[in-house]
């Protein structure tokens, strides 16, 4: 059972490799979905449309179709990055669109009065974002972006497939090298469990934060909406 | 590169025996998922705290990990082991193959998140319908299937639709145990001649359109069955 702990090194090299991969790939997913996020609330039209076609496209694809197009056919037209620069950018790309979504339908929920007293108080659209409108929708985000964090972390093992030495490509590795098939499986699932629990803290934290921040109570019970936000198909607030 | 068309209608064969093997895994992977839900939901009601931790927990720790690995552990050491007794009672499926592991290990992954699909809509079906049920002296079976889930299951209907999509995005991880699902097709075909560009690309692009349209049915769905 822990003979495979004997290649402890080897594993948590591929533990390091995957949570290099889920930071780089949700700082990125972070950044695009904020800014697509915004676009799909703006007054324009061309930059609403700029949100719908980012979304459709990267919410349409599967993550390992695009690593494949990034990894063996955009090369054959010229473009060709570094492993780990493809991965970071086909899992950042992908989760971002979920997140783009996210972003915009908190920032839809917020209740309308909001928007009105803002008016009323004749805030600049700059101090109605950042002072009234994101703050509140902020606490809307943190449980579907929790969600989509994991998501991103399991989506990492994907890049096994483009030979990149993540958890699930040493423990392959290992697998062929010991033949205990079963106890080295069973050990990288534990390693990816630890990893998403940590996540999992660390975002419950967040949400304690900012609930705090808003002098709110935390609620905890999941409604019927936070698990269909949570889904993988299509996004949130329609 | 010029993008060769000649080319790109002459895979078209092999891309739609993959497309055969997607739709197969997902189909029946979705099956297993929407029963295996269910058994996971009831049994984390049941009167057992053992029963209910042990579910809680296992369901957890499928749901936290990724696919890939899932997959690895199906095919290399669970499916050997249990073949041969599946195989007595369904004879007409071969249990050793990839395609049978890609499909349950689906149907498994994505039964944990259907599971807290149905928990979510038991839990919203209104109080006073358990009341009612109570005030009727209806057994316990009724109070189920004539009751709770009918009225349940109406409501989560759009988000399993949901993950239908969801797990036709994750089928093409099927191809780590060599299933030759579109994705693996289309690379197979494009490793013969070098070509990658157009077969993978035509597979991304069927993949948007798939999506694009299962999502606007879902869409509807939702408006059908107005809830969320």
């Amino acid at each position: 059972m822990f003979d495979v702990l004997d290649s402890h090194e080897e594993l948590l090299k591929g533990a390091w490799i995957t949570i290099q991969l889920t930071v780089g790939g949700s700082l990125l997913a972070l950044v695009l979905a904020v800014l697509f996020g915004m676009a799909g609330v703006s007054s324009s039209r061309w930059v609403r449309g700029l949100n719908r076609v980012y979304v459709e496209f990267f919410r349409g694809t599967a993550t390992l179709v695009l690593l494949y197009w990034f990894f063996y056919a955009l090369p054959l037209v010229g473009f060709k990055f570094a492993p780990m620069f493809t991965a970071i950018m086909a899992l950042g790309l992908n989760v971002g669109a979920y997140g783009a979504e996210v972003v915009r339908g908190a920032i839809i929920s917020v209740p309308k009065a909001q928007y009105e007293a803002t008016i009323a108080l004749n805030l600049t659209p700059t101090q109605r974002m950042i002072r009234v409108i994101l703050p509140q929708a902020v606490s809307l985000m943190l449980p579907p972006f929790g969600n989509l964090l994991i998501e991103l972390m399991k989506g990492t093992a994907v890049v096994s497939l483009i030979t990149i030495g993540d958890l699930t490509f040493r423990g392959k590795e290992i697998q062929q090298s010991t033949g205990e098939t079963a106890w080295t499986f069973f050990w990288i699932l534990v390693f990816y469990f630890v990893i998403a629990q940590v996540l999992q803290l660390f975002v419950r934290f967040a949400e304690r934060r900012v609930d705090r921040m808003l002098g709110r109570r935390p609620s905890r019970d999941t409604s019927l909406a936070t698990v269909s936000a949570s889904a993988a198909g299509t996004g949130v607030g329609g | 590169m010029e993008w060769d068309w000649q080319y790109s209608g002459d895979i078209m064969p092999d891309l739609l025996d993959g497309l055969k093997y997607t739709i197969i895994a997902t189909l029946l992977g979705y099956v297993i998922a929407l029963v295996l839900g269910l058994v996971w939901t009831l049994l984390r009601r049941a009167p057992n705290p053992v029963v209910r931790q042990t579910v809680r927990w296992v369901t957890e720790f499928i749901r936290c990990t990724p696919l890939i690995p899932q997959l690895f552990f199906f095919y290399f050491v669970i499916l050997p082991q249990v073949a041969p007794a599946l195989h007595t009672v369904l004879p007409f499926i071969d249990f050793q193959e990839p395609i049978a592991a890609g499909v349950i290990a689906l149907g498994v992954h994505y039964s944990t998140y259907t599971a807290e699909v149905y928990r979510a809509g038991i839990a919203d079906v209104p109080r006073g319908q358990w009341e009612a049920c109570t005030a009727l002296n209806l057994p316990r079976s009724r109070v189920w299937t004539d009751v709770i889930l009918p009225q349940a299951i109406r409501k989560v209907i759009p988000t399993l639709g949901n993950y239908l999509i969801a797990m036709f995005k994750d089928s093409p991880m099927l191809l780590a145990i060599q299933v030759v699902e579109l994705l693996n097709a289309s690379f197979q075909v494009g490793a013969k001649s070098l070509k990658y560009l157009e077969p993978i690309t035509i597979v991304g692009v069927l993949f948007v359109i798939v999506s694009v349209i299962s999502s606007i049915l879902v869409r509807r769905l939702e408006r059908r069955y107005a809830t969320v």
